[in-house]
C-alpha cells in the first residue's frame, strides 16, 4: 500500500498493531466454536450426555431406595422423511441400574436415507449424570425405502444424581445427514461396516 | 508531518468540482458531510420501514402487508437504522469534529477515510436490493438467528456480504480514529485534556476493532453453513444453533455501546456550554466510559436468558448486567451536576441534551428491569424490549445526534439555524417519540410479542396510540430536514464562537470552518 508507506513510523506501527488486533479478533470468533464445545462438555450444559461402558456400570452399586422417572421423546426434523417415536413414553429406573429402551423409526420415502439422532437431556443438571453404554445416536443410521427398524439405547442414571431430580427427559431429534456423509455411497447393506467410521463417537 | 504536507499540497491544485469532488475527496470535513448525509438518508429509509410496521399494527388482524413482508420490514428497519443511520452518523461527527477538537489538520489516514465512506453506499445498495430478490429480503430479524437464517433465500447471502462490507468500513474508520487521536494531537493536548467526545470515540473505536471482526466471523460461519456443508450451527453435523446466539451477542452487546458512547460524548459537549460551567467530574466520565466498555464484554448472555442456562450462568449475567448501571449512573449524575447551579439557557441543542439525559435514563431503568433474570422470562421478546431499546437508541443515540447537529451546524455552515423551527422540531419529535414508545412498555408487560404482524384484541388501544405517534414522529423529521437545508442555504451569520464562551478548539476557528484548519497546530495550554 503506497499510502501506508508514506505514513510516519509512529502511524505505521499503530496501524500494524490495530490490523493485527482485527485479525486476532476474527480468529477469536472462530475459536469460540471449539471453546463452546469444551465448555459444554465440562459443565454438561446444553443437555449433552456422557458415554460410559458396561464394566463401569456393573461396578457401580444400584441405589435400591430411589426411583427416577425417565421420559422418552423424539422427533424427525424437517428434511428427514422418517416416522420416529419411542416405544414407551416413560419408565421408572433405579440409579445405577443399566436400562434398555427402544425407539421405532420408519423410512416413509422410496429411497435409502441416512440420518443421525442428536440427544438432549433435561433438566441440564441431570445431563452430566445420564450416561449411555450403547446408543443408536452414536452412529449414522441408514434406512432403506419403507424399512422399519427398532433402535436401542442403553443407559444408566448415575447414583450421584442430585436428589432434587425426580424426572429426566431424554429427547432425540433425528436429522437428515446425507450432505455430511455423501462422499460415501449409501446403501443399507454397508451400514454395519461403516458405523464407526463416519462420526466416531463424537458428542453422543 | 506527512499528512500536513499532503493537505498543504492539495491546496495548490484546483479541487475537482461537482460529483468528482465528493468521490475523490480526502478532506475530513467533506467526508464528515458525506457520512452525515448518508446517515440522514438511511434514517429516512429506515423510518419508512418503521411506518410500514406501525401501519400494519394500527389495527388487529392483517390488512396492510402480508406477514412475510412484515418480517422483512422488522429485519431491514433494524439493519438500516443500526448500520446505516446510527453508526455512520457518529462516524460523520467524528470526521468533522475530532481533528478540529484535538487541533489536527485532518484525519491521520485521509485516503482510507475516503474508502471507508464509499464502501457504505455499495453495502446498502446490496442490502436494500435484496428486497427485490425472489422470496424477498431477509426476514429472520436483524440478529439473523440460525437455523432460520440458514433456511432463508438468496437475500440472506446478500445481507451477509453487505454486513461484511459495513464491517470493513467500520473497522477502517475505527483504525483511522485511533491513529488520529494517538498521533495527531496538538502540542499540549494531553489525553486527559481531550474533549469528552474525543474520549468516547476513542473507546468506541477500540470496541469496534474488538467486535466487528467477530460479527464478520459469525456471518461467515452462516454463509459456509448455507453453502459449503459446514455444520457450525447444524446439530446434524455436530453443531449447535445456540452457539450462534452466543457468538452473535458477544458482538452484539459491545455493539449497543458502540451505538451509545459517542452520544454520551456529544451531550457531554453540549451540556457544559449551555450551563456555562465546565463538565462536572471529567475524569470520572472518562473512567465510567472505559468501565462501560469493559463490562460490555461480559454481559452478552442477558440477551438469551431463556435458552436454558444453568442458574450460575443466569446469576452471573444478571449481576454483571446490573453492574453497568453504576458507571452509567455516574454519567447521569455528572450531567445533572454540571447543570446544577449553572446559568442555563435552553437553545435547541440543550433541549435535546436534557431530553437525552431524561429519556435515556428511562431506557436504562427498563434495561435494569430486563436484567432481572426471572422477570426477563416474562419480558423476553415482548414489546417491553422494543420500548426499552428505542428509549436508549432513539432518545439516546438519535436525539443526541440531532442535538449535536444543531450544536455544530453554525460551525459547519456559518449560519445560525432557525431557532424557532429547531425548538418546534424538538418538541414535536420528543412528544411524538413518547407517544410512540411509552405505550409499548404496557403492551410488553401485558404480553404482546414483538415481530408479529397481528395481535390480540386487548392490545388495540395502545397500538393505535403508538401508531399515531409513529406517524407524527416520522413527519416531524421532515421539519428537521427543512431546518438543516435552510441553515445550509443561509441565515443569520454565525460568530466564530457561536455560543457564549463554549470550550473547545473547534470554536477558535472561523465559522464556517475553512476547508483546512489547524495546518499549524495550535498550542494548548
Amino acid at each position: 500500500m503506497t499510502a501506508a508507506t508514506q505514513q510516519p513510523p509512529a502511524n505505521r506501527r499503530l496501524i500494524f498493531r490495530l490490523v493485527l488486533a482485527v485479525f486476532a479478533m476474527f480468529g477469536f470468533g472462530f475459536a469460540l466454536v471449539p471453546l463452546y464445545d469444551v465448555f459444554c462438555d465440562i459443565t454438561g450444559l446444553n443437555g449433552k450426555t456422557g458415554v460410559t461402558d458396561s464394566r463401569t456400570v456393573e461396578a457401580t452399586p444400584i441405589d435400591k431406595d430411589r426411583w427416577v422417572t425417565v421420559e422418552f421423546t423424539g422427533n424427525a426434523a424437517s428434511g428427514l422423511p422418517w416416522e420416529f417415536r419411542p416405544t414407551v413414553a416413560k419408565m421408572e429406573v433405579q440409579p445405577g441400574a443399566l436400562t434398555r429402551a427402544t425407539y421405532i423409526a420408519r423410512n416413509t420415502s422410496n429411497r435409502t436415507v441416512v440420518g443421525r439422532a442428536i440427544p438432549s437431556v433435561t433438566p441440564g443438571e441431570a445431563a452430566a449424570h445420564f450416561k449411555k453404554t450403547e446408543c443408536f445416536c452414536f452412529t449414522e443410521q441408514y434406512l432403506d425405502a419403507g424399512e422399519t427398524k427398532e433402535m436401542t439405547v442403553q443407559f444408566v442414571v448415575e447414583p450421584d444424581i442430585p436428589r432434587s431430580v425426580n424426572t429426566i427427559t431424554l429427547s432425540y431429534a433425528f436429522f437428515n445427514t446425507e450432505k455430511f456423509v455423501k462422499q460415501k455411497k449409501i446403501t443399507a447393506k454397508q451400514q454395519d461396516t461403516k458405523l464407526e467410521k463416519t462420526h466416531p463417537g463424537k458428542k453422543s | 508531518m506527512a499528512t500536513a504536507d499532503a493537505a498543504h499540497h492539495d491546496e495548490h491544485h484546483a479541487h475537482p468540482t461537482g460529483i468528482l469532488r465528493w468521490i475523490t475527496t480526502t478532506n475530513h470535513k467533506d467526508i464528515g458531510t458525506l457520512y452525515l448525509l448518508f446517515s440522514l438518508t438511511m434514517f429516512m429509509v429506515g423510518g419508512l420501514m418503521a411506518l410500514v410496521i406501525r401501519a400494519e399494527l394500527f389495527q388487529p388482524g392483517l390488512q396492510v402487508v402480508d406477514p412475510h413482508f412484515f418480517n422483512q420490514m422488522t429485519t431491514m428497519h433494524a439493519l438500516v437504522m443500526i448500520f446505516g443511520a446510527v453508526m455512520p452518523g457518529f462516524v460523520g461527527f467524528a470526521n468533522w469534529m475530532l481533528p478540529m477538537m484535538i487541533g489536527a489538520p485532518d484525519m491521520a489516514l485521509p485516503r482510507l477515510n475516503n474508502w471507508s465512506f464509499w464502501i457504505l453506499p455499495f453495502a446498502f445498495t446490496m442490502l436494500l436490493s435484496s428486497l427485490l430478490t425472489a422470496g424477498g429480503g431477509p426476514a429472520s430479524g436483524w440478529t439473523l438467528y440460525a437455523p432460520l437464517s440458514i433456511q432463508g433465500g438468496m437475500s440472506v447471502d446478500m445481507t451477509i456480504f453487505a454486513i461484511h462490507m459495513m464491517g470493513v468500513s467500520s473497522i477502517l474508520g475505527a483504525i483511522n480514529v485511533i491513529v488520529t487521536i494517538f498521533n495527531m494531537r496538538a502540542p499540549g493536548m494531553t489525553l486527559l485534556k481531550m474533549p469528552l467526545f474525543v474520549w468516547t470515540w476513542l473507546i468506541t473505536a477500540f470496541l469496534l476493532i474488538a467486535v466487528m471482526p467477530v460479527l464478520a466471523g459469525v456471518v461467515t460461519m452462516l454463509l459456509t453453513d448455507r453453502h459449503f456443508d459446514t455444520a457450525f450451527f447444524n446439530p446434524a453435523g455436530g453443531g449447535d444453533p445456540v452457539m450462534f446466539q452466543h457468538i452473535f451477542w458477544f458482538f452484539g452487546h459491545p455493539e449497543v455501546y458502540i451505538l451509545i458512547l459517542p452520544a454520551f460524548g456529544i451531550i457531554s459537549e453540549i451540556i457544559p456550554t449551555f450551563s456555562r460551567k465546565p463538565l462536572f467530574g471529567y475524569t470520572t466520565m472518562v473512567l465510567a466510559t472505559a468501565g462501560i466498555a469493559f463490562l460490555s464484554f461480559i454481559v452478552w448472555a442477558h440477551h438469551m436468558f431463556t435458552v436454558g442456562m444453568p442458574l450460575a450462568g443466569e446469576l452471573f449475567f444478571m449481576y454483571s448486567t446490573m453492574l453497568i448501571a453504576v458507571p452509567t449512573g455516574v454519567k447521569v449524575f455528572n450531567w445533572v451536576s454540571t447543570m446544577w447551579r449553572g446559568s442555563l439557557t435552553f437553545e435547541t441543542p440543550m433541549l435535546f441534551a436534557i431530553a437525552v439525559v431524561f429519556l435515556f435514563t428511562i431506557g436504562g431503568f427498563s434495561g435494569l428491569m430486563l436484567a432481572i433474570t426471572p422477570a426477563d422470562f416474562q419480558y423476553h421478546d415482548t414489546y417491553f424490549v422494543v420500548a426499552h431499546f428505542h428509549y436508549v437508541l432513539f432518545s439516546g443515540s438519535i436525539m443526541a445526534m440531532m442535538g449535536g447537529a444543531y450544536y455544530w451546524l453554525p460551525k459547519w455552515t456559518g449560519h445560525m439555524y432557525d431557532e424557532k423551527l429547531g425548538k418546534t422540531h424538538f418538541w414535536l419529535n420528543t412528544i411524538f417519540f413518547n407517544i410512540t414508545f411509552f405505550p409499548q412498555h404496557f403492551l410488553g408487560l401485558a404480553g404482546m410479542p414483538r415481530r408479529i404482524p397481528d395481535y390480540a384484541l386487548q392490545f388495540t388501544e395502545f397500538n393505535v396510540i403508538s401508531s399515531i405517534g409513529a406517524f407524527g414522529l416520522g413527519l416531524s423529521q421532515l421539519l428537521f430536514v427543512y431546518v438543516v437545508i435552510k441553515c445550509v442555504r443561509g441565515g443569520e451569520k454565525a460568530s466564530d464562537e457561536v455560543w457564549e464562551q463554549p470550550r473547545g478548539l473547534e470554536w477558535t476557528v472561523p465559522s464556517p470552518a475553512p476547508y483546512h484548519t489547524f495546518e499549524t497546530p495550535p498550542r494548548v495550554a
